[in-house]
Order: structure tokens, then sequence, then C-alpha cells
């Protein structure tokens, strides 16, 4: 997965999607690889999971080999109209630029197409080893990722629709270009990731490079154990239990094992969904499985050790 | 404290709204359930994605329920009836563009032109748009005593509140001035001038006249689409409506719940109630639980106590010393989870008149049975 130039990272709102795209920019530039991390809706999410400053569209080194930005479609135009349709004075254009993101407001795909093309000139230009995109969620994905596509259809000349074609080389090329769908192992987020998956490879021409499931909740026993457990449960046992532990921790032996019990429910419920998942996956893409983290709050710390456990599961 | 079930006595419309993955669908149609069953009346609930195998419960399997039909859900031993539709947005489209349109000529134009079928699906957060817009209408329709609905996945929860905002501004904007600009008239103005060229030089003229054109036919209905976007506008403010703001306690989620309801409060928008949704048993912060926990650590590492504990329960001592070895590491982990939650709980409890509270339950709820007895422990 890290080996590709390009992954965007998706995923149904609520799974980590952000958290794992700045794992994975972490791990990747920890490795020594040049990264950089996009942030796609300018919601400040991948900043603060990197806990630094807001981004701006100019990236900003966040840690030695980190290089991180949000996504601004105004000033990829500018950026554009600069640089590659060479329009003299675009910085004196300023309610022309305006005008212009009104029409991508409206127009099909120009605003996707605008912040898809300076991705694609980043991996272009090698100006990174790697760049990886906190992408839109799983139900806006497609929209974007097949801009390109989308476009060359509707518009029938003119300049955008030449710049449609190498940015459908770099997307179309497993080499290059992956997809990360993050899921957790929940009935929804699967069914959704299952139904993506299923999108991108009959209307695009991007690979899918791995699911990743995400707060997997741990196993506490093996196998052998759940028995034990249920023994320790009967009244017998438990009244043994309370006994053995004494009067101040009253009614605590039984709050303790349904604890228990609760995360064995949900350890198995998971791999129930992740079941479906595994069979519903296309030959040669595979799940990896990261645990859920206990942490004080989200950001940083959460990332670190999101990071620790890709480095593990990739290993 | 007040219950839920007064506010869902007292209200015509329930916005439910939250960030993804918080299990809005399921709570909005738990709150439905909860109102038919002991309140009666009709009560419709609108939803949005549901998970297939609850659709299927809910009699919306197959093409029934699409295109905004709604169908009845049978339910036995009820006070009232619970109906429930499925948001289609398309259809939705379609119908404001058929009432709106001034002669069949422009309707069928407008439903026709491949950039309005393209459009739909992101134009103006129109999935926001029409969600409102249904509330609207079924609300106005005088079919129902209760609406329930269920709001989009949006990028940013506040979409929804500014949709109608947005789409009354969208008509009297420069943008549809600039864009039907070469179509009106093909005396370019020396503002429009440069614009249009450096248009025309990156996107080919054609695709600005295709634009042009629909817009053109779009504008023609600017008068029904702005009243309209006034009257929803004003109906989120209204008395008979509520809002419930449904959050888990993990830190994103109730970050996000706590911006929404704090905007809701400066809009000026009715925040009925908060609904924490899959949140760890409460016993597990007790004292007693701690006791224990530490207890039990202690017997795994004492042969002799072990013994009793293994023979009362008919497993041998090793295997019954593991277990709970384990078992008190893990707990704490999962005590301190549950006191990071207390601490999110107490934080977003001041900003909602009502908090309600629903713990993660140990199956999906993708039945009646589960709908039921989520529905239960939210309006307790």
């Amino acid at each position: 997965m890290l080996d590709r130039r390009l992954l965007f990272v998706t995923g149904k709102g609520g799974v980590g999607k952000t958290t794992v795209a700045a794992a994975l920019a972490d791990l990747a530039a920890a490795r020594g690889t040049r990264t950089l991390v996009v942030e796609m809706d300018a919601k400040g999410a991948i900043a603060e999971a990197l806990d630094s400053p807001p981004l701006t569209f100019r990236p900003t080194e966040v840690r030695p080999g980190l290089f991180a930005m949000a996504m601004n479609t105004e000033d990829s135009l500018r950026e554009y109209l600069r640089v590659v349709a060479r329009i003299p004075l675009v910085g004196r254009i300023g309610p022309l630029a305006r005008t212009f993101d009104f029409v991508a407001d409206a127009a099909p795909g120009v605003k996707e197409i605008l912040a898809i093309g300076k991705v694609c000139y980043e991996v272009r230009e090698r100006h990174y080893d790697l760049v990886v995109v906190d992408a839109e969620a799983s139900g806006h994905i497609v929209a974007q990722i097949d801009a390109p596509r989308a476009i060359r259809e509707l518009v029938q000349v003119g300049m955008v629709r030449e710049q449609t074609e190498w940015m459908l080389g770099i997307l179309g090329d497993p080499a290059i270009t992956g997809l990360v769908a993050v899921t957790t192992a929940e009935e929804m987020p699967v069914v959704e990731t299952i139904e993506l998956l299923d999108k991108v490879r009959t209307t695009t021409e991007v690979d899918v490079a791995a699911v990743i499931a995400n707060r997997v909740p741990p196993r506490w026993f093996a196998a052998a154990d759940d028995e034990v457990l249920d023994a320790l449960c009967a009244p017998a046992a438990l009244a043994a239990l309370q006994a053995g532990v004494g009067e101040k921790a009253e009614g605590g032996v039984a709050a303790v094992l349904d604890a228990a019990r609760l995360a064995r429910t949900r350890r198995a419920l998971a791999t129930g969904h992740l079941e479906r998942l595994d069979a519903a996956l296309p030959a040669g893409v595979r799940t990896h499985i990261l645990p859920e983290v206990f942490a004080r709050s989200g950001g940083r710390r959460v990332v670190s050790l999101v990071a620790d456990a890709l480095a593990q599961e990739l290993s | 404290m007040k219950r839920l079930l007064d506010l869902l006595d007292t209200k015509e419309m329930v916005v439910v709204c939250g960030s993804g993955g918080t299990g809005k669908t399921t709570v909005a149609a738990a709150l439905g359930l909860q109102a038919a069953q002991q309140l009666g009346g009709r009560v419709l609930v609108l939803t949005v994605d549901p998970a297939r195998r609850l659709a299927d419960a809910l009699g919306l399997g197959g093409s029934a329920g699409f295109g905004n039909t709604a169908v009845q859900v049978p339910l036995a031993d009820s006070r009232g009836e619970l109906w429930v539709a499925m948001l289609d947005t398309k259809a939705g489209w379609d119908e404001l563009i058929r009432r709106h349109a001034q002669d069949p000529s422009i309707r069928d134009r407008v439903l026709a032109n491949p950039l309005y079928r393209n459009i739909t699906g992101r134009f103006v957060n129109s999935h926001d748009y029409i969600a409102m817009e249904r509330l609207h209408e079924l609300h106005g329709s005088g079919q129902y005593d209760l609406v329930v609905i269920d709001t989009p996945p949006s990028r940013n929860a506040l979409d929804l509140l500014d949709a109608p905002g947005r789409m009354r501004e969208f008509f009297g904007s420069a943008l549809l001035k600039w864009l039907t600009v070469p179509y009106r008239s093909k005396l370019f103005t020396v503002a429009t001038k440069p614009f249009n060229q450096v248009a025309d030089r990156v996107l080919g003229t054609r695709f600005l006249q295709d634009i042009a054109e629909f817009f053109v036919l779009f504008r023609t209905m600017e008068a029904g689409f702005v009243q309209r976007a006034r009257e929803v506008e004003r109906l989120l403010a209204d008395d008979r409506t509520t809002f419930v703001v449904v959050s888990t306690l993990d830190p994103a989620p109730a970050r996000e719940a706590r911006f929404l309801a704090e905007e809701l409060h400066r809009r000026g928008l009715p925040l009925g109630a908060l609904v924490l949704n899959r949140t760890l048993p409460r016993s597990i912060r007790s004292g007693g639980a701690a006791r224990a926990a530490a207890g039990l650590a202690e017997l795994a590492s004492d042969p002799a106590r072990l013994a009793r504990v293994a023979a009362a329960a008919h497993v041998d001592g090793p295997a019954a010393a593991h277990v709970l070895a384990e078992t008190a590491r893990r707990f704490g982990e999962v005590r301190s989870a549950a006191t990071r939650e207390a601490e999110r709980r107490r934080q977003l409890e001041p900003l909602a008149p009502l908090v309600a509270e629903a713990p993660l339950l140990p199956a999906d709820v993708h039945d009646l049975a589960g709908l039921q007895a989520l529905g239960a422990q939210v309006v307790r």
C-alpha cells in the first residue's frame, strides 16, 4: 500500500477516515518517505489529527518529511491559470476568480476536477514520494475521483478537456494510485464499503489498494477461555468470587464479568461483519485490522497509536 | 426531568440530526415507533438511508417506499399508526420542478436537460434542501400528527440548517445573472468580458452554453422557489418543530454534537433533546466494580483462594486464573473509557433541556423488537 504514490483514503462518516489517513502519512514519513497529506474538505480535521496550526493551500512541513495542506479550489484554480494555462496577471482578477468559484459550485465536476487536478499535479511533478488524500466520505468519493472522466464527457473542447488525459493516466495506474477504504466492524459501514468497492471498480479507473477495519473491538481471551468465563458467571461461582474479593466490592464482580461478556458479544458481532466484508472483497484486496485504541481524547495521540498498529499490521 | 415522550407528544415535526455513525437513522425510527405505540395518532418517519435489514423490517424492502411514497408498518398492539418513507432526492427535485414550472414546455425541457439530471445530486446541498422540503410538504399535507425526519449524512451538519437560505440566495445571486448573460444577450459588458474569455479558454464555449441554457430555464421558476425556501426556513424555527441531536460519547461525535447544539441555539432554533447513544453501562464506573476488579486480580495470583472459586465453577485453576487476570486488566481500559464518556456527558448535558441515553446494545438493531427496545430506553 505504501509503495504507491497516491492514496485516496475514504470511508463512511464516523469510521475514523481522517485518523487513518493521518496515521498512514505519519507512518510513511517515519519510514523516510517524503509525504504530503491533503485535507480535502477544509474542516481542519487533519490539522487536529497532526496537532498542527490550521493548514493552508501552501503545504507546511509539520514534521520532518511530512507535509500537510488544505485543498482550496479557488487557490487551485489560480495556480492552474498561472502555471498551466499561463494566463498572466491572475493575481489581479480577484472578482473573476470568485465568479468562477460560483460556476464551480453549480457546474458538476468543476470543483472536483480542480481538487483532483492539484493532487495529480503534485504526483506528476514528483514533489513528494507519496501523496495521501483525506478524501471525501464514501458517499461522495466516486464523484471526486471520477471527475476527470465525467468532465471529459461533459466538456467537448478547451483546456480542461486536454488536462483530463494525463490525470486519467495517473489515476488509472495501479502502480501509482490506490484507494483505501476505511470501515469499522459494524453493519452499516461494512455494507457501505462493499457497495463503494463495487462502484469504484465498475465506474472508475482507480484501483482498490486496501480495506482498513478501524477500531475493531479486541478479543479479551482465546475461544477456549470463553467457556471458563461462562462457568465463572454461574451463580455458585459468582458467589464464590464475590466472597473471594470481599464485601467492599459488593455487586462489583457481576459488573466486571458483565463487561467481559459485553466485550465478547461486541467482538463476535464485529467478527461476523468482517467475515461478510472479506467474502465480498475483490481478489488481491485484503482487510487490515486496527484494534480499538484507548486514549484520553482524539487527536495526535490516537494517530500515533493507530500508526503503530498499522506498522504492526503491515509488517 | 422532562421525558422525551412528552416532547414527542407536544411537537409535530422532529428533526433528528448529528454526525455520521452515531445511529441517527435507528434513533429516528425508534422515536417514531414509540410515539405511534404509546401516544397514538398517525406518525411518519422519513428516513434517508437505513441499513438494509432495518429497511426490510420496516417494510421498505425492494421498491416499496421509494419515490417518497409512505408505507404503513404493521404493528400489533399499538395505539397509533406508524408510516415510513424513504427520502428520494431525485423524485423530490422532479416534484419541485413540476410544481414551480410555469408551463409544461419549461417543465419538460428542464426535466430532460442532461445537466439537470447531473446537477440535482450535488447542487446547493440538494439532499439537505429536499429533506427539509419534504418535511414541509408532509407536515402541510395534514395527514400526520407527527413527522420524524432523519437527516442526510452531511459533510457539515450545518448544511442542513443553511440549505433553505442557500436555495433562496442562489436565485438572487450574481451567479445566476453571470451564468445567463451569454444566453440572454450577445452583448458582453466590460465586467463580464474577461470572465467569459477566461472561462471560454478553460472550459470551452459549448459547456458554458449548456450551463447557461439550463439556468435560464431555472430562473423562470425563481419566484416559486424563493417563496417556498422561505416557508421551509420558517418551518425550522416554528414552535411545532423540535430538533433532536444524536451523538455517541466518542470524542469526535461529542464535539460535533456540542457544536451543533450551540449553532441551533445561536440561530434561535429549538433544540428539544440530546440523545446519547451506545454509551457504556454505568455499572462499570461503580466503586464496587473497581474494587472487584482489583480483588479479582489478587485472587488470580493466589492459588489457595483461587482453588475454591475454580471448584465452585467446575473449571481448572490455571484457566480461571488466566481469565480473571485478563478480565481485571482489560476492565481497567473499559473503566477509563467509561470515565472519559462521563466527562463528555457532563460537558454536553447543559446544552439541551433534555438528555436521553441508550446504552450500547449487545446486538445491531435490525427488527421492530430491537427498535422497540432502543426506543424504550431513549424515552424512559
